[in-house]
């Protein structure tokens, strides 16, 4: 059957103009990494070179007929991806830039909720690209800037060579403050290493988390958790950047935030109707949700990631021994009632 | 016992269609193929994403990724009739009086026989095109209905309005129904004289491929396990009816459909490759072809109802005798 070819992986480039994505797409296009990529712009415009497999598409979101306002997806993705899959031989993998002011969510979903995409392609990872001159202002004058963050796996805050290091430090606390999950890269001229952006299997439940040490692990000074006196967390300090419990940042109030919760085993039958209830409520809120659960007599780490109200876990791996059977959650979204969430959630431990 | 004609070729069978009686199969990559006194090859497009059989001229209009139009007539010839620009051709129509229609983006095309072409934009992408059987009109598909459009006089379009994405569109060959498949496993349609609403929807998949049978009694579709064949014998067509169910299968979907040009019988093609005949009346079913490398993509009765040609998402074409 046509449906045996592997699953080609989708980038996804977020980013305002300026921010660097068209020399980064240059670069993907022109070194001499042995992949193909089919690219997907906007627009033609500053790509200075003549490839077949660039395609100009026009943003198309379409709701989805269901009633749910945050199920939607993009119509010429759709198309394009259809049209580029008849001739899989062309390219390893896709690149999809979105324009500056492109919500990510519709491009993300795409890849989940169109049975035809999801046979033959997988959504990779998205990347933003952020300049850090110009993202103190974009933040405050726009809701997209601070969604295509909240948003990534990756983030490359680039042209760092036209900021202070104090400047830069800032800027970075701000983007950690939005998404304490994200994969943050120092760069000037867009020079990150590209196996950095490309093939991170970010949306990969048996990678995602894996490859990610720096999510959950490095981050329990959350902004919103207040430890109690009986608290029995580590409040390690590492990274060298500081707590910014409750007020990341001067730069920008910050609107997006994250909850990161931490309990022990869960009790299978509290914990799936909890997850289910809470995405279907909080659903609109929610941009991201990543998660590795310890469910009480089960020898397997269950993994979790959402959007919106789509959500995915599967089983990924033993628990190796002497590991901690712990289980982390984050979710990353807007008007989260962090205390009720911590809560339910608690009470969906095992006893 | 029906015999099978293969042609195995490399790459995805856009369309596959009879051409001066003579089997031609235009594939992804652009290459039109064709048997005659064996296997033959011409270049279309450079990568090839939409095509439609223009009856009326017996040639194959093609739209692609050169944003070029061309037709294709029996013999091998290719003719460019239209270019517009980088962008992709991704739907083509062909209408009445040697017209044809194509779209790229936001906007259509209506190119007449004399080369004048004229064009309509849309605030949203056209996602499809067909044009009516009576008259110079035609419609887009578009997100949230569909627009018609009268190419051949001023005038304001009239805009048919149902929420969701609407991505493939058909007229009924009385030009009384418009059809559209959606981005949601359903069709929609319009009665044209009053407007009135039909909602087709219980697929467990998207519907990719319609047929009308002859005189239009009944519209045959994909997207289930069955073909879905909807009665349009009545004034407000399937309306409160129940749709055919036909050559029903557990474990494979139907992903092509071709109604018989003259009796009330459908051939079935399947994801797995395999393609069937079932009659409206009794549901009785032959086999055709055993399944294959590809899902059915694209299937053409010939006009003396004798064969079928056939193309796939994997390359393995071919011609069907019933008759052998």
């Amino acid at each position: 059957m046509s449906d045996a070819q592997t699953q080609i992986p989708v980038t996804v480039l977020t980013g305002y103009l300026g921010a660097g994505k068209t020399t980064l797409l240059n670069r993907i296009l022109s070194e001499n990494h042995g992949k193909r990529y089919a690219v997907i712009v906007n627009e033609f415009g500053e790509i200075g070179i003549d490839n077949d497999l660039i395609v100009e598409s026009d943003e198309e979101i379409y709701e989805m007929n269901n009633g749910c306002v945050c199920c939607t997806v993009r119509g010429d993705l759709i198309r394009v991806v259809e049209g580029l899959m008849r001739r899989p031989g062309r390219f390893d993998a896709i690149v999809v830039e979105t324009t500056g002011l492109a919500d990510p969510v519709p491009v993300a979903q795409t890849f989940f909720m169109d049975d035809d995409v999801r046979t033959k392609t997988k959504l990779d990872a998205v990347v933003a690209l952020v300049d850090a001159k110009h993202l103190p202002l974009r933040l405050k004058d726009s809701k997209e800037a601070e969604d295509q963050i909240a948003f990534a796996d990756v983030v490359v805050l680039n042209k760092t060579d036209l900021v202070t290091p104090e400047e830069l430090e800032k800027v970075e606390a701000t983007i950690r403050a939005i998404n304490p999950a994200a994969k943050i890269h120092r760069t000037q001229r867009s020079g990150v290493a590209l196996d950095e952006v490309l093939d991170r299997g970010a949306f990969d439940l048996s990678r995602a988390l894996e490859n990610d040490p720096h999510f959950l692990e490095a981050h329990d000074h959350d902004h919103d958790h207040e430890c109690g006196p009986d608290c029995d967390h580590d409040h390690h300090h590492h990274d060298g950047h500081d707590h910014h419990h409750h007020h990341a940042s001067d730069i920008h109030d910050v609107t997006v935030k994250s909850v990161s919760l931490r309990g022990g085993e869960m009790d299978p039958k509290k914990f799936f109707p909890w997850i289910e209830k809470v995405t279907q409520m909080e659903g609109p809120n929610i941009l991201r949700l990543k998660g590795i659960i310890a469910l009480k007599g089960d020898e397997d780490r269950y993994v979790l990631q959402g959007v919106h109200m789509i959500l995915e876990g599967d089983h990924q791996r033993a628990w190796k021994d002497g590991e901690k059977h712990e289980s982390r959650l984050v979710f990353i979204g807007r008007d989260l009632d962090a205390e009720r969430l911590r809560k339910s959630f608690e009470a969906c431990q095992a006893a | 016992m029906p015999t099978v004609a293969p042609l195995d070729l490399e790459g995805h069978c856009v369309a596959a269609v009879f051409l001066n009686d003579v089997p031609h199969f235009a594939l992804a990559d652009g290459a039109i193929h064709r048997l005659d006194n064996g296997q033959k090859t011409v270049q279309a497009n450079d990568g090839l994403l939409a095509a439609f059989h223009d009856s009326a001229n017996d040639r194959l209009i093609t739209g692609g990724e050169d944003g070029k139009v061309f037709a294709v007539k029996a013999g091998g010839e290719v003719n460019e009739l239209a270019s517009a620009g980088k962008k992709w051709i991704t739907s083509v129509a062909a209408g009445p009086q040697g017209a044809i229609a194509y779209a790229s983006g936001k906007t259509a095309f209506v190119r007449f026989a004399d080369g004048k072409t004229k064009e309509f934009t849309h605030p949203r992408s056209v996602e499809g095109l067909a044009f009516s059987p009576k008259g110079m009109r035609f419609a887009a598909a578009r997100y949230n209905g569909a627009t018609l459009h009268f190419p051949a006089a001023e005038g304001k379009p009239v805009e048919l309005e149902w929420a969701g994405a609407h991505t493939g569109i058909t007229f009924s060959p009385d030009g009384a129904f418009l059809i559209t498949t959606m981005q949601e496993n359903a069709l929609h349609g319009w009665k044209l004289v009053d407007g009135k609403h039909m909602r087709m929807s219980g697929y467990p998949g998207k519907v990719k491929s319609l047929s009308w049978s002859v005189k239009g009694k009944w519209l045959a579709s994909s997207g289930a396990p069955a073909a879905i064949v909807w009665p349009f014998q009545a004034k407000d067509g399937p309306m409160g009816k129940a749709p055919l169910e036909l050559g029903t299968r557990g474990n494979t979907m139907v992903t092509c459909v071709a109604c018989h040009p003259s009796q009330d019988v459908v051939a079935i093609g399947y994801e797995d490759g395999m393609v069937i005949a079932a009659r409206f009346a009794d549901a009785k079913e032959v086999l055709l072809r055993r399944p294959g490398k590809g899902a059915i993509t694209s299937m053409m009765w010939d006009k003396e109802e004798r064969r079928i040609v056939f193309g796939s998402a994997a390359g393995d074409c071919g011609v069907i005798d019933i008759t052998a």
